[in-house]
């Protein structure tokens, strides 16, 4: 039964849970605490901190950020049709050929459109 | 509904999905509430894992979790002037209550349908697994079922990766 | 063999969820927050979905929310772009502050 196969997955959930709990209580406890103002500071080396630190990234990040999205989305959907291949045969093969003919239209695109470049 | 290891399992993903949900809803700061919205899709997919939906709950992790919740993160840090911001509420009362109606209708369409007048959803139902992977691919791609809607997600997928890259690009252009 | 969860606890669930959801796209100024609230209407429907597809044992619901996994990911794909740019026109993405296309 499928339930079954995920016991050891649940386990390693409630594992790792009491671990990192385990981990964050005990250096809670056990750890010496005495914060200072020089401590306290963001880099705490000596350096004054210049301008403020929440500073805005650039859109770049965000573009590679969508084409990662398109892409994982464009690979769950060659699983399946990757498990069943033997059944489907040439017929499968063509269909999915059209889908990836479509997404590899779009890939030309950005890749003319020079979106995959960090410059 | 006894008490056994389902149980249990179910409540506490439950626990979790909602429990994120309110975080995302009521949260300060933005970047908790990403964290609360990861949280709760992964509630929703352990959920999955209890409608012996596996491959689904793969999916949820690896789509919504890893992708979708990671693209949020990347927004906020992109328009982070406004991380915390003290004003998150509009005109509180009127959407509590307009949003409480909303529960109660659902809670009268629902709970009436399901319950009472359906009997026929009162046969048991067992977790015995009913699509594999396989099953879903064979009604993807077999010509007989769902392949017209896999090609258009397909063509769905290349519309907004292109119209993604045009906004964004434009959108940097401008800001640099 | 433990008895299965019936549906009727999935679907009360997925209730609660979307009427969360709703109240967080009513209530939150934030658009990206708006955003979020929309994902987990998204989710609660999905959950419905497959509460029903393991209920009367037929495969389609299972289809459903993959395609409506797919949507999801290209419409925050756009959404988020959009966002962005708003964000870099107005500085601004309080949804109070976009207001003009109002007559």
């Amino acid at each position: 039964m499928a339930l079954e196969q995920f016991a050891p997955a649940g386990v390693m959930i409630i594992i790792a849970t009491i671990l990192a709990f385990i981990i964050l209580v005990i250096s809670r406890i056990f750890g010496p605490h005495r914060p200072t103002f020089r401590k306290n500071a963001p880099y705490e080396s000596g350096m004054k901190p210049i301008g403020p630190a929440q500073r805005r990234v650039p859109v770049r990040f965000y573009l590679v950020a969508v084409l990662f999205i398109i892409f994982d989305v464009e690979v769950i959907f060659f699983l399946p049709w990757a498990v069943a291949m033997r059944d489907l045969g040439v017929y499968g093969l063509i269909v999915m050929g059209v889908f990836t003919l479509m997404l590899i239209v779009g890939f030309i695109y950005e890749w003319k459109k020079g979106a995959l470049e960090w410059e | 509904m006894e008490f056994n290891f389902i149980t249990v399992a179910f409540i506490v993903f439950s626990l979790i999905t909602l429990g994120g949900a309110i975080g995302v809803v009521t949260c300060i700061n933005l970047f908790r509430g990403t964290i609360w919205l990861m949280v709760s899709l992964f509630g929703v997919a352990g959920l999955m894992v209890l409608l012996s939906a596996e491959f689904l709950a793969a999916v949820q992790v690896l789509v919504y979790i890893g992708a979708i919740a990671i693209l949020f993160t990347f927004a906020v840090m992109l328009t982070r002037s406004i991380t915390s911001d003290k004003m998150r509420f509009t005109r509180v009362w009127v959407n509590v209550i307009s949003a409480g109606i909303l529960f109660v209708l659902f809670a009268l369409g629902v709970i009436y349908p399901v319950w009472v007048a359906n009997a026929a959803t009162h046969f048991p139902v067992t977790d015995a697994g009913l699509a594999t992977t396989t099953d879903l691919g064979v009604a993807l791609v077999s010509g007989s079922q769902f392949v017209l809607p896999f090609e258009v997600a397909g063509l769905l997928l290349t519309a907004a990766m292109i119209g993604a890259i045009v906004i964004a690009r434009d959108a940097d252009d401008e800001g640099n | 063999m433990p008895p299965a969860v019936p549906t009727e606890f999935f679907v009360m669930l997925s209730m609660i969820l979307f009427a969360l959801g709703a109240m967080g796209v009513l209530l939150r100024k934030n658009a990206i927050l708006v955003f979020m609230s929309v994902e987990l209407m998204l989710n609660s429907a999905n959950l419905a979905l497959a509460a029903f597809a393991r209920q009367w044992n037929e495969m389609d619901g299972h289809i459903f929310v993959f395609f409506v996994m797919t949507v999801a990911a290209a419409e925050v794909a756009i959404g988020l772009a959009l966002i962005v740019a708003i964000f870099r026109h107005k500085q601004s993405i309080n949804i109070d502050d976009l207001h003009q296309l109002e007559g």
